[in-house]
């Protein structure tokens, strides 16, 4: 009888340790989780265009992270939407359409003589790539600018263009066929 | 862990080498054109001096258009530690400074200097070190850098970086292995000029202090060998080795694990393992910089191949179109079905897209494959996982997954085979029965991952960028809403203060002229005179309200001046005043009604 109540109150103090001790790691070792919508907009290609139909990348990784579809970014493309099927456990699905069609990489440029300086297209420009002031020449930061299209609609005198990025030979992909000729003659016969 | 110093040393001197895993042995091809010496060129029209020819940062400009130039005149000055000048490869002027078909695999143009040559062939003044064991180092390096050197054996880097070292150096190693079938330049060039590379040697021993100099030579080249032998007899520490033949010995961690079995870390350097490479041809260019003063204007270039007629080896100035070398080289056309030219050797080169393709520093061989010398690549089949490609790989890597991933494109996976260790050495295209352009998919993969980490660095500024002024606009929003709410306190304030009495005094005039009109007593001077006090009155409140607003517009100018954080943040608030102010007019023109 007594060896009964023994090993249950031995057992009963290993519990109250151990649980004492998990509570203690649960609290002291608590790793803080990277937030789904923090990992989702870290896949978005931060353009900030606006063609998901959303003010902004960030709100549409909480759309996302709601059980919003992942193939509405036209600038991130296929990329982007393979990586959120791999984070969101979902199906990769094509690019919908509807949402604009992926295109070449390209950065706005305004015609600086027929820019009339109505700061406008700075009022519209998320990433403030603009460079200007009222009734002065404006003119786009390259480097800065990740060719949203948002500032060609406000512009009074249509004066901005958005241009391809001219690619060089450092970030050239290797594909032929966007160049007349050329291959690497890499088999030599034996 | 490595074989040591004295180990190395023992086994060098007995000739008993290392090995690195895997390498192939294409037919070499190479007495096509290492028969009969270098040949001068005359001075061509025109050259197509690219303004980057290594890698790295290309120099600034030092000529316009319409300058005239002298031989060896520098083009462009080194003003990142990362970038080599060029040289104007004869005298004349320069026509133009435009995009011009880049020597490389896409063709893509990039700027360059187009001289027209005036046929003087005048050299600039040359300044020659008189001796160099008695001038620094740094001024060395700095006059190896001056001259325009960077690696000529294929990587162009820069190689006055390569020379400022200041780790510990057991070997200096001279690469003069020349793997690659067909290419047949520094074969010649140690023949010839054995004595002017051991100068070159000479002062790269006297800048980095090795313990031992190395020079390697492939064993298909005895003749070389011979040559090198005999420059560097005087000298204990130099050893001349012959290295037997297999493709790619010549690659740089090859050859070091040839050598010393060493191998140098997945992203290291060699001098993490001890040692320092230099190419041939690279070590002649730093002898003419040092003793002769002369710049790197021309290199030896390989014309061979049984498209050429007279197949053979040639000195041609760094921006020679290819064009002209195919006179010299005789081309037959009657060999090709269609125009194919190859710049650099069969297993690494590639078809150029232009005619008028430079010679950069890292030319060093034109390609013209009769129609069945090389065959063009066939289509390519399904990977059979043979595992060929695996067993020839130097680099020890899976090619075959390598593959896998890189067509599927999962980058991550084939960045975790070391896609990156991957020296694009031809060899497992070379031996796959499939035909499958291998080192093409991982050039490829390559450049993707290195755009895709560009753009990640570029989408985490806009991040920033779109978060700051997000936060800004919401500050101007606090400001512009604190403001409005002081205006309209203060509008509360002279209301009650003297804005009432006015009110009143107004109501006791109505009411006075009510009474009046009631009274029907027509007394109108009466009623003009209140009239009169009435616009008194009004005329007493106006100026007020005006300063107050006055007041306002200087407040909201210094608040925009206070939040300039970004350069573009700052002209938008530039901008912002004269949106403000209409706001306070119309904020004036209310007070003015409420009236
Ligand atoms: S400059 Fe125009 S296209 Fe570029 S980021 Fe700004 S708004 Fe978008
Ligand atoms: S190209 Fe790359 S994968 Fe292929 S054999 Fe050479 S090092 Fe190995
Ligand atoms: S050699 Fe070609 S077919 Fe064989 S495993 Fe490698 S890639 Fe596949």
């Amino acid at each position: 009888m007594t060896l009964t109540v023994f090993a249950l109150a031995a057992i009963a103090l290993l519990a109250l340790i151990f649980g004492a001790l998990l509570g203690f790691a649960a609290i002291r070792f608590k790793v803080e989780g990277d937030p789904l919508v923090d990992q989702i907009d870290a896949i978005l290609p931060q353009t900030q265009c606006g063609q998901c139909g959303y003010p902004g990348c960030k709100p549409y990784a909480e759309a996302i992270a709601n059980g919003d579809d992942i193939n509405k970014c036209p600038p991130g493309g296929e990329t982007t939407i393979r990586e959120l099927s791999a984070l969101m456990g979902v199906e990769a699905k094509p690019l919908d359409a509807a949402h604009g069609v992926e295109d070449v990489k390209k950065v706005a440029f305004i015609r600086e003589d027929e820019c009339i300086g109505c700061t406008k297209c700075i009022q519209a420009c998320p990433v403030d790539a603009i460079l200007g002031a009222a009734k002065q020449m404006h003119t786009i930061l390259i480097d800065e600018c990740t060719g949203c299209d948002l500032c060609v609609d406000p512009c009074p005198v249509d004066c901005i263009d958005m241009v391809p990025v001219e690619v060089d030979s450092s970030h050239w992909e290797w594909k032929f066929n966007k160049v007349p000729v050329g291959d690497i003659p890499i088999r030599q016969m034996s | 862990m490595f074989a040591n110093y004295d180990k190395i040393i023992e086994r060098i001197s007995l000739n008993q080498l290392w090995d690195f895993p895997g390498g192939v042995h294409p037919p070499q091809q190479k007495t096509l054109s290492n028969q009969s010496s270098i040949e001068y060129l005359q001075v061509e029209k025109t050259y197509y001096v690219p303004v980057k020819q290594h890698i790295g940062i290309e120099g600034k400009l030092l000529v316009c258009e319409g300058d005239k130039v002298l031989k060896g005149q520098a083009l462009t000055t080194s003003e990142a530690p990362f970038s080599v000048p060029v040289h104007a490869p004869t005298s004349g002027a320069v026509t133009k400074i435009t995009n011009h078909v880049s020597a490389h695999p896409s063709g893509i143009p990039e700027l360059s200097v187009i001289i027209d040559a005036d046929g003087q062939d005048t050299w600039i003044e040359l300044d020659p070190v008189p001796d160099y064991a008695k001038t620094s180092k740094s001024e060395l390096i700095e006059r190896i850098c001056d001259a325009g050197i960077s690696g000529m054996g294929g990587a162009g880097f820069p190689t006055h970086i390569k020379t400022n070292n200041s780790k510990p150096l057991e070997f200096l190693i001279i690469n003069g292995i020349e793997c690659e079938p067909y290419i047949s330049s520094d074969d010649r060039l140690m023949r010839e000029h054995a004595w002017q590379i051991r100068q070159g040697i000479d002062i790269l021993v006297h800048i980095l202090q090795p313990k031992q100099v190395i020079v390697a030579v492939e064993d298909n080249k005895p003749e070389a060998l011979e040559t090198m032998s005999i420059a560097c007899q005087q000298k204990i520490n130099y050893q001349v080795v012959s290295v037997p033949t297999k493709y790619p010995a010549g690659g740089e961690k090859q050859l070091i694990q040839v050598l010393t079995s060493r191998e140098v870390p997945a992203n290291g350097l060699p001098i993490d393992v001890g040692c320092i490479m230099y190419n041939v041809a690279t070590c002649y260019a730093i002898a003419d910089a040092i003793v002769e003063g002369k710049p790197l204007i021309e290199r030896v270039v390989t014309l061979t191949g049984e498209g050429f007629k007279s197949p053979k080896n040639v000195w041609a100035r760094l921006g020679t179109p290819i064009q002209s070398l195919l006179t010299y080289g005789d081309y037959d056309q009657s060999q090709q079905s269609s125009p194919r030219f190859i710049m650099g050797g069969p297993m690494m080169g590639f078809t150029v897209t232009s005619m008028l393709t430079p010679i950069v520093k890292i030319s060093n061989c034109i390609l013209v494959p009769a129609d069945n010398e090389l065959p063009h690549p066939e289509d390519e089949r399904a990977c059979i996982r043979c595992s060929a490609c695996s067993d020839v790989c130097p680099a020890s890597l899976l090619p075959q997954q390598l593959f896998w991933y890189s067509k599927a494109k999962e980058l991550e996976k084939a960045e975790e085979y070391n896609l990156f260790d991957c020296i694009e050495c031809g060899a497992c295209a070379y031996v796959c029965p499939s035909e499958i352009p291998l080192v093409h998919y991982y050039r490829q993969a390559k450049a993707d991952i290195r755009n895709q980490k560009e753009e990640k660095e570029k989408s985490d500024k806009a991040k920033i960028r779109f978060e700051a002024r997000k936060a800004r606009l919401l500050k101007e929003k606090e400001q512009r809403e604190e403001k409005h709410r002081l205006a309209a306190e203060a509008r509360k304030a002279s209301l009650s203060t003297d804005g009432g009495g006015t009110k009143d005094k107004i109501a006791a005039a109505l009411a006075r002229a009510k009474a009046k009109k009631e009274a029907l007593a027509k007394q109108e001077a009466l009623a003009e005179k209140e009239a009169l006090a009435k616009q008194e009155a009004l005329a007493k409140q106006a100026p007020h309200i005006a300063d107050l607003a006055e007041s306002e517009k200087t407040k909201a100018v210094s608040v925009s001046e206070v939040s300039t954080e970004v350069v573009a943040s700052q002209t938008a608030q530039g901008a912002s005043p004269a949106k403000d102010s209409p706001e306070d007019d119309a904020a004036a023109n209310e007070e003015t009604k409420e009236l």
